[in-house]
């Protein structure tokens, strides 16, 4: 995106967006797509990617906002350090997810969703990872633990604490 | 017993040499080391006939085969593949000399326990090698039909099967394809809905994942009898493994021919894109879907027109469901009559359920309709865990409703479960036992519809937001006399005026709960007390003064310091402080503690 040096240098993540959209170009309903790749270069959605976006797709800025947040998967913030993905599908939850959740929330000192202030975990309720037969399940950053107590919580965070 | 794993190992000759005896005795330890030796089964087979890779260790229902095999590799396989459900790559055989395994395996008791149709090929075959797919009799179905048929007697079998929808509707699948053959348009489309939007449901992912042809196969075929050339395959991104594999499924039929420009031989072409999901549960209702592919905001759009008249970017179109279509190709090769006799009267065939929470085997099982509940629960599920009563099974999910104990004899079909007013949904089976409260899981529901409305329709954005808001009233003691008929009434205008399946469906859950655990809402409301002892504003976690012993575990274990007392004297909680998190009556070792 922008940076200091003028226009010498060519910010990669920039160019590797720019292929993308050029891959998509000619393609029916392309921007979902686009969007799922520029989200993987870019790990958020920020407005300036969006912009570029809606102009190599040659569709408006509010037609892309509009799509980016009708759908969960795409974040126009990013994410903390550690993502934790705790599960509140159906198979979870009657197995206790939601004290898990309060639990998480007490831990992190958020009221819902969101990222901490120190940037380190971001919490993130989904629904259904597919490991049902561990319920109740999370994911941080892909590793999956599964038959979670409330108690578990704090040992888990504390490990990511550490690795700092 | 119904185990949600198996590992087979070979006891050939070649690799008994290569101590296979040795490794199966390192499973069963460290099975027994990480508690899941009654969730993971060993069994030794014979030769597999790959002995110069072996010894071949093979874990079902994935249908990993993981080759050369040492016992120290074992206590990989376990933690990461049988604890965590994550494949070992670096012992993954190679797709070469996969091929032709396939036959031996299908003879193994476990597969013979279900009646696999839409299932047949998962866990039996690899799925990222076309040829053991061909090897059982894949693609032989859209050859006979591209070669033998017209497009009419196609649609003419599939609908003599009585196949319905597998995605929750259960509209007959031939009727649906009928329909969009009649219309004359430049351009048709095939979908395939794997959207899976069913929190708690994984029968798509798995077809998908073990059988990815199948879908392709049968979608080809549907293009052939409606006249489509082009086909989408709508998945959520939140599936990456199916996604890779449907991506080299596809690739593989492309370099075989058999999608692609005049498929054997014939003037027909067909070919199929992948679209990913970005996690709208909307986006799995047909219209929205096909907004979703146009790449625009997942919002359903009203009917008529029907899709078979104007559908995808408004030419004419169909969807069906993953496993919808893993059963065409063996209705086509085994014949309509095969499958309608398979069944009940009006529900025709298997259905695959995903059966998950207060049960012991939480799995993926294919049944044929018509078998009980019980059978499913007891026969197969294991019954639930901790001697616990079973309360209710829940189908159908955010869009079902509950079964109650009383009915638990029904045979599950279409009708009864719409009867019971559930219904057969995508395939999520959630059993709860007395511990769950239904106000509680009917308010659950209720936050899933609110998060997930799209917003478009008013009935559904509002009305849903304001049947949640009573129930977390009902739930955190404020309830009053009239707020069940508000419910009742808020239900029905929903129900009648929603845009489309989600709202319509929204009310479900609490008309289903309501007709069954009418109590419980009552107890709710007019006693303030949660008789399941969940709802935390309704609970009070009371200290028996001659039980307890005064060992201050408990005021110890309290987050909130809410517990008091002097030692060896009974303690005491303060109400006003404590959070009702249980962690004291956990503690307790005298059972002290109870919650009331
Ligand atoms: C809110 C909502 C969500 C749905 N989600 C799914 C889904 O995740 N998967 C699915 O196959 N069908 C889903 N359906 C049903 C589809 O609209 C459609 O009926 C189905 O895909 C048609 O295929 P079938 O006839 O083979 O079942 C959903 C319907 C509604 C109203
Ligand atoms: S419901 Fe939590 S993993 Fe499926």
């Amino acid at each position: 995106m922008s940076c200091s040096c003028g226009s010498t240098c060519v910010d990669p993540k920039a160019q590797e967006l720019q292929k993308v959209i050029e891959k998509y170009k000619n393609t029916k309903g392309a921007v979902i797509p686009v969007l799922h790749e520029a989200q993987e270069i870019y790990g958020y959605l920020p407005l300036q990617v969006q912009k570029t976006i809606a102009e190599g797709l040659d569709v408006s800025l509010a037609e892309i906002y509009g799509i980016v947040t009708f759908y969960t998967q795409f974040s126009i913030y990013p994410k903390g350090k550690y993502n934790i993905q705790l599960c509140l599908g159906t198979a979870c939850y009657v197995k206790g997810a939601g004290q898990i959740y309060d639990r998480l929330k007490q831990e992190l000192g958020l009221d819902k969703d969101g990222t901490t202030k120190d940037g380190l975990f971001s919490l993130e309720s989904c629904r259904c990872i597919g490991a049902c037969g561990l319920a109740p399940v999370m994911m941080i950053n892909g590793e999956v633990y599964g038959r979670l107590v409330p108690d578990d919580i704090p040992g888990i965070l504390q490990k990511y604490r550490d690795a700092e | 017993m119904f185990y949600r794993s198996h590992v087979l190992v070979c006891g050939g000759t070649g690799c008994t040499a290569s101590q296979s005896n040795e490794i199966i005795k390192q499973f069963e330890k460290l099975l027994e080391d990480n508690n899941i030796e009654n969730e993971v089964k060993v069994v030794k087979t014979g030769c597999f006939g790959l002995c110069e890779k072996g010894p071949i260790v093979v874990v079902y229902p994935e249908g990993a085969t993981y080759s050369r095999v040492t016992p120290d590799d074992v206590k990989e396989i376990v933690s990461e593949h049988l604890v965590k459900g994550r494949i070992v790559k670096r012992l993954l055989l190679g797709e070469k000399e996969a091929e032709d395994v396939s036959k031996a395996l299908e003879d193994v008791g476990f597969f013979k326990r279900q009646h696999r149709i839409a299932l047949r090929n998962c866990g039996v075959i690899n799925p990222e090698n076309i040829e053991e797919y061909i090897a059982r009799e894949g693609y032989l179905a859209l050859g006979k039909v591209l070669t033998e048929m017209s497009p009419a007697q196609v649609i003419d079998i599939i609908k003599k099967s009585g196949l319905r929808g597998r995605g929750g509707g259960g509209f007959p699948t031939g009727l649906k394809w009928e329909f969009a053959s009649k219309p004359q348009a430049d351009q048709k489309y095939v979908c395939c809905n794997a959207d899976e939007g069913d929190p708690g449901a994984f029968m798509d992912r798995s077809i998908l994942e073990g059988d990815p042809h199948s879908v392709i196969e049968a979608m080809a075929i549907a293009g052939y009898a409606i006249g489509a050339d082009k086909g989408f395959i709508y998945v959520r991104a939140e599936y990456p493994i199916a996604v890779t594999r449907l991506n080299i499924a596809l690739k593989q039929a492309k370099e075989y021919g058999l999608l692609g420009r005049n498929i054997f031989g014939t003037d027909f072409s067909f070919d199929i894109e992948i679209r990913l999901g970005a996690g709208a549960f909307v986006c799995g209702e047909e219209t929205a879907l096909m907004t979703s592919v146009e790449g625009k905001r997942g919002e359903p759009r009203p009917r008529p027109p029907f899709p078979a008249n104007k559908g995808l970017w408004q030419k004419p179109t169909i969807l069906n469901n993953v496993e919808t279509y893993a059963n065409i190709p063996a209705i086509i090769l085994n014949g309509p009559e095969w499958f309608s006799g398979i069944g009940t009267e009006k529900s025709k065939g298997t259905k695959v359920f995903a059966i998950g929470g207060k049960i012991n085997n939480t799995g993926l099982v294919e049944i044929p309709m018509g078998t009980t509940l019980r059978e499913v629960i007891y026969d197969i599920g294991g019954g639930i865990p901790n001697e616990k009563k079973f309360k209710a099974a829940q189908t159908g999910g955010p869009s079902g409703g509950c079964i109650p104990a009383d009915k638990i004899d029904t045979p599950i079909d279409y009708d009864n479960l719409t009867e019971l007013g559930s219904m057969m949904g995508s395939g999520g089976l959630i059993v709860m036992d007395e511990d769950n409260c239904m106000v509680d899981i009917a308010k659950f529901f209720l936050d899933f519809t609110v998060d997930e409305s799209c917003g478009k329709c008013p009935p559904c954005r509002i009305g849903t937001k304001r049947m949640y808001e009573i129930l977390e009233k009902i739930t955190e003691g404020r309830g009053e006399d009239g707020d069940i008929e508000k419910l009742e009434l808020l239900a029905k205008n929903i129900k009648a005026s929603a845009l489309c399946g989600l709202g319509q469906t929204a009310p479900n859950p609490i008309l289903s709960t309501l007709r069954y655990f009418r109590d419980e809402y009552e107890a709710h409301i007019y006693e303030k007390r949660c008789p399941a002892g969940v709802c935390k504003a309704l609970l009070r976690y009371v200290i028996d003064e001659d039980k307890c012993k005064g060992c201050s575990l408990c005021a110890r274990k309290c987050p909130v310091n809410a517990i008091s007392g002097e030692l060896r004297k009974p303690y005491h909680i303060d109400q006003s402080i404590c959070i009702k998190c249980g962690a004291c009556m956990e503690t307790c070792k005298f059972g002290a503690i109870s919650k009331v």
